[in-house]
């Protein structure tokens, strides 16, 4: 088995958090990961994305080539758009519909969801609204995260235990939270798929 | 031993714990802030009382570990490239001394300048103070190189320097670690003129380090880093230096690639495998993440031999990081491409956070200058060299870490009066002190803002050497007294800011002025952390 997976937001939306939770169930899997991520200046509310490979050989780069990834993860609309030129033909995109408006010239919101909602492949949810109802919008990162589980052939068990230790140190609440929001992101998957 | 998930700069700090090191120097600066981080944070480095505070630059930082080197035990410095620059003295110099605790020297490069002002390729400093050179194509070779560097540089009594660029420094792979090393004793070196460098002991110094070279060149070709894999297909060999080399085996599923490759991982290179590839192959495409210096030194300026393919015949772009793409169609590969972008996604630049304390300064100055013509303002590095952009466009340079106080008195002795200067903390301490002192020798018109957000902001909120000390330095450099003032830049307070700052364009000498609010991310970070302190007290 192989994923080459892009994780695609904005600074501060958590998706390391995501790439960490994937990498935590695929390493308790046997298997080996390569995950390239962005620090430093785009942190600062810019565009950021990570490369997120996992596969039961040995992988040679530490970026996806375009036109390789099997799934693009996006916290944020507008976002998951910037990486199709690295999206497989026959690839997923799962993503947030809640932009995250912090440029005066954000695009028509109704025009990039049209363009999602264009592609065969995609699964497309409220991650923010849902997340909220939860409890706290800074659960939006792992709705997403239930939204393209099950694409990612880890078992889902696998992926929870993996929020647990990721959320160990923030306290019961939070691991209950996440994995709360991680099982709602799932349920709209798994009507869409 | 278990793998353990590492970036590649965690690798590198790991390695660096695990083989015996009593120090770690640095200057943040992104792609090498994690190394220092990792030691910082690592129980084990506390334990074994592994000193890993921030320096005040990258000067400071290799000189303090060349003298943890000259009382005989193992230290690491670590910088980004352009730190390099601001070491240089002492790392050129640091070679004809030679080491005696293990030293190794970390440049973290940034090609295509993700988080930098330019590209520089840190092979050439290694070059040029002919010492040996690690570049390692994984986070594990990271973590080998280490323990194999400090091994070296006290096998040969020379620094060593490990370059890295930012895609190895951020990524993540397993890593599997090997026993640790206990420290080195204090043992000071046998001949204690060693590192007494007056003409009469370097040249003889230098005679040495040059003696030594073949030394290098004999370890480049046996310490298993250059590896040379032979193949049928001889029309092409292929030379992969660091990283580039995963960008080849991408580009072959089976991860057997039909012409001879030489990897290569640590310099001088080993001349026989270059030999053997060029002899044996019609022509030879050289791979690098960087300069294509490899590429030029097997050319030669005249460039008569078999073809060499790479960066400078157009093969690779001549700058930016590699990729398996750019590899792939330097080999003759088609990729399939994905959909394009659609043309309404916009760019999204990073910026000032919400409630900065830096954009309430630049409204305030913004204002106070509205009555000059434009283009004032030398700035210098840091979070706030984004007000260059919209909507503050409040800055008109950004060169190298101190060039703002500098740069302003050099416009204003060529009578752009007046000239302002705006210039971080940290900065300040890093590189700004020295400038300020030459303002004040002169009497340079000049007002400068010390935008004090108590924090290295831009590298993600490490500790400010200049941390309660700016008022003190400006005085004891000379800056008078009522000429230093503290603001406090908040929107309530902007008409009295810019009456402040107003007052100070007038004068004729040196004004400082210093806006002081905490960053807001580190705000917050204490403020989380304050609460959670008193939720556990609750539970
Ligand atoms: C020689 C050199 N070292 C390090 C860096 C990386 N770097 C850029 S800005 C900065 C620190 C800025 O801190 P400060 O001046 O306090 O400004 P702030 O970001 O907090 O606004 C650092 C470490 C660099 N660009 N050049």
């Amino acid at each position: 088995m192989k994923k080459d997976i892009i994780l695609a937001g904005v600074g501060g939306q958590g998706i390391l958090s995501i790439a960490a939770t994937i990498g935590t169930a695929a390493i308790a899997n046997g298997m080996h990961l390569k995950q390239a991520e962005v620090h430093g200046m785009s942190q600062r509310g810019g565009d950021v994305q990570s490369h997120l490979r996992i596969s039961d050989e040995k992988i040679a780069s530490d970026l996806i080539p375009q036109g390789q990834a099997d799934l693009i993860i996006s916290v944020e609309p507008m976002e998951s758009l910037r990486y199709l030129p690295m999206l497989k033909r026959e690839g997923w995109l799962i993503t947030n519909t809640a932009p995250h408006v912090n440029i005066p010239n954000y695009p028509d919101i109704e025009k990039v969801l049209e363009k999602i909602k264009s592609l065969p492949r995609h699964v497309a949810l409220d991650a923010d609204k849902m997340a909220k109802d939860l409890g706290s919008v800074r659960a939006t990162n792992i709705v997403v995260l239930g939204a393209a589980a099950p694409f990612l052939e880890l078992a889902i068990e696998k992926l929870e235990n993996a929020i647990r230790s990721i959320f160990k140190t923030k306290g019961k609440e939070m691991i209950e939270l996440n994995l709360n929001a991680f099982r709602a992101g799932l349920a709209v998957a798994e009507k869409a798929s | 031993m278990q793998k353990q998930l590492l970036l590649g700069d965690e690798a590198l700090a790991q390695g660096a714990i695990d083989a015996g090191i009593s120090g770690i120097y640095a200057y943040p600066g992104t792609p090498s802030t994690e190394i220092t981080e990792y030691v910082q944070k690592s129980k084990e480095a506390a334990e074994k009382g592994i000193r890993s505070s921030w320096s005040a630059n990258e000067k400071t930082a290799m000189e303090s570990a060349l003298g943890m080197s000259y009382a005989g035990k193992r230290a690491m410095v670590c910088m980004k490239h352009v730190g390099l620059n601001v070491a240089a003295d002492g790392f050129i110099n640091s070679a004809i001394t030679g080491a005696n605790g293990g030293l190794i020297i970390v440049a973290a490069d940034d090609p295509s300048m993700h988080s930098s002002q330019n590209e520089q390729d840190s092979r050439f400093y290694g070059k040029f103070a002919l010492i040996p050179i690690l570049e390692p194509s994984t986070q594990q070779e990271a973590y080998d190189m280490v323990r194999y560097g400090f091994d070296l540089s006290e096998k040969l009594g020379t620094p060593v320097l490990l370059r890295i660029t930012t895609r190895l420094a951020h990524s993540r792979s397993g890593v599997v670690r090997k026993e640790s090393k206990e420290q080195n004793k204090l043992k000071l070196p046998s001949n204690l003129r060693q590192f007494v460098l007056l003409p009469v002991i370097a040249r003889k110094q230098y005679k040495e380090l040059l003696s030594k070279q073949t030394e290098f060149e004999q370890e480049s070709a046996h310490a298993g880093f250059n590896q040379y894999f032979d193949a049928d297909d001889k029309k092409l060999g292929i030379v992969a230096c660091g990283i580039s080399h995963n960008y080849l085996m991408e580009n072959y599923p089976d991860r057997k690639v039909p012409h001879p490759v030489l990897k290569v991982g640590q310099y001088p290179l080993p001349l026989k495998m270059v030999d053997q590839l060029y002899e044996s192959c019609d022509e030879l495409l050289i791979l690098e993440d960087g300069y294509p210096i490899i590429e030029e030194s097997i050319k030669g300026v005249l460039n008569k031999g078999k073809k060499i393919r790479g960066r400078l015949d157009g093969s690779l772009p001549r700058d930016g990081e590699l990729n398996p793409n750019i590899v792939g169609r330097s080999l003759g590969f088609q990729h399939e491409e994905g959909l394009e972008i659609p043309d309404f996604v916009a760019p999204r630049p990073p910026k000032l956070c919400k409630g900065c304390s830096h954009h309430d300064a630049f409204m305030a100055l913004n204002e106070a200058l509205s009555g000059y013509s434009k283009g004032r303002v030398f700035s210098d590095i840091g979070c706030y060299t984004l007000s260059a952009l919209e909507p503050l466009e409040a800055i008109n340079t950004c060169v190298d870490m101190g060039a703002s106080i500098t740069m302003a008195i050099g416009a204003a002795e060529a009578g752009l009066v007046p000239s302002v200067a705006a210039i971080g903390d940290s900065t300040f301490t890093h590189s700004g002190i020295t400038g300020l002192l030459d303002a004040v020798n002169n009497k340079t018109p000049i007002t400068i803002l010390i935008l004090d957000n108590s924090t290295v902001g831009m590298t993600g909120g490490q500790k400010s050497s200049a941390l309660g000390r700016i008022e003190q330095i400006c005085m004891g450099v000379g800056v008078e007294e009522e000429h230093i003032k503290v603001l406090k830049p908040l929107r309530k307070q902007h008409d009295e800011n810019v009456k402040a700052i107003q007052e100070e364009l007038k004068y004729n000498g040196v004004s400082v002025i210093i806006p002081r609010r905490e960053c807001i991310q580190t705000l917050n970070r204490r403020m989380r952390a304050k609460h959670k302190a008193k939720t556990a007290n609750i539970s």
